[in-house]
């Protein structure tokens, strides 16, 4: 999903950042105010924060003989909402783009908006409604995680044909042709490994809960009861 | 422990490597990066027209090189997860001995007591 450096217009590049940069900015207001009332948190900020690390790095081999990676910030998203994990998400794809020349800082605005708030928003939305719905724990994070990946890409999809339509510019037909095109580069290659990332991401879940549940609740990811039925069903 | 969980992330995985195995040794795939196929399609939209309008500050001078930094970003993270999973985990099971020695030692006290 990170587009590369200089392909988008100038135009464009402002267009993201200006959409990207109050959110982070209320991301990092959010965060300085969470860890200096929990400083217990960090640990567990730090672990969502790896696992977007881990995600990221891994380039796999889809269906579609081409390969791409996860984002990883379902977990994120879930435990610190979608402001904060936009922090995350940001401070991963600046070291990609000065160390990997992945993405880039032109169209950091673009990949901000597309991995570090269009998924974790999706994955946060999700989780709320699979909560309400009261499904099992485990297939929410694997929900929530599997499409806030999927709108990752679809984002940057959006990103690009909004860019460069097959066209004039803001023709509908013409944004919809490029942006099939696009999404052929993305879309179905990413179904499996959105898969994929919602599986690990429900395990990890898993692993924290059974050592830290109390910091889950005191986040008020879930309540008491949700935590003695998880335990129940896991011991 | 239940391990149920476990059991269904690793047959995902296990169903998408032999997948993995089937596709790259019966088709010639070539594996690339989807981030860099979208500039091949701008150029087909664009006619050749479009000039990226910057370059990468610094680029990994070869495949080996990036591969190395790709690693160490999964390796940095995988560290910082596996440690404080691990310290929480022992940390729980240190109280929770100590709770029960304790309760141990205070029963016996009882019973001197009595």
């Amino acid at each position: 999903m990170h587009i590369m450096e200089g392909f988008l217009p100038v135009f464009w590049c402002l267009i993201w950042f200006t959409a990207s940069i109050p959110v982070i900015a209320y991301g990092v207001y959010n965060l300085n105010k969470l860890v200096k009332e929990k400083r217990e948190i960090l640990p567990i900020l730090a672990v969502a924060g790896a696992f977007i690390f881990v995600l990221s790095s891994l380039k796999i081999p889809s269906v579609t003989g081409s390969c791409s990676h996860p984002t990883g910030t379902g977990i994120g998203a879930i435990i610190f909402g979608p402001a904060i994990t936009a922090v995350l998400g940001t401070i991963v794809l600046i070291f990609q783009a000065l160390f990997l020349a992945h993405g880039g800082l032109t169209t950091l605005g673009a990949n901000v908006f597309s991995m570090g708030i269009v998924g974790p928003v999706v994955s946060y939305l999700i989780y709320k409604a699979g909560m309400k719905a009261k499904l099992n724990f485990y297939l929410i994070v694997f929900l929530a995680a599997a499409f806030g990946d999927l709108a990752t890409y679809i984002t940057t999809s959006t990103e690009l044909a909004l860019a460069f339509p097959a066209g004039g510019l803001f023709n509908y037909v013409a944004f919809i042709s490029s942006f099939s095109k696009f999404l052929a580069i993305f879309a179905i290659t990413q179904v499996p490994l959105a898969i994929i990332e919602g599986a690990v991401s429900a395990l990890l879940f898993k692993y924290v809960i059974e050592v830290k549940s109390d910091i889950l609740v005191e986040m008020k990811v879930f309540n008491e009861s949700l935590v003695h039925k998880l335990r129940g069903l896991s011991s | 422990m239940s391990r149920k969980l476990e059991f269904i992330v690793i047959a995902i995985i296990l169903i998408f490597a032999a997948q993995f195995f089937y596709m790259s040794s019966t088709t010639h795939a070539d594996y690339g990066g989807a981030d860099d196929k979208p500039a091949g399609v701008i150029d087909q939209i664009t006619g050749g027209a479009y000039k990226p309008i910057a370059k990468p500050i610094w680029v990994p001078p070869s495949d080996e090189i990036e591969s190395l930094l790709f690693g160490l970003q999964a390796a940095t993270g995988a560290i910082i997860i596996g440690y404080f999973l691990g310290y929480y985990r022992a940390k729980n099971r240190f109280e929770s001995d100590f709770d029960m020695q304790r309760d141990k030692k205070v029963q016996r006290d009882e019973k001197i007591q009595t």
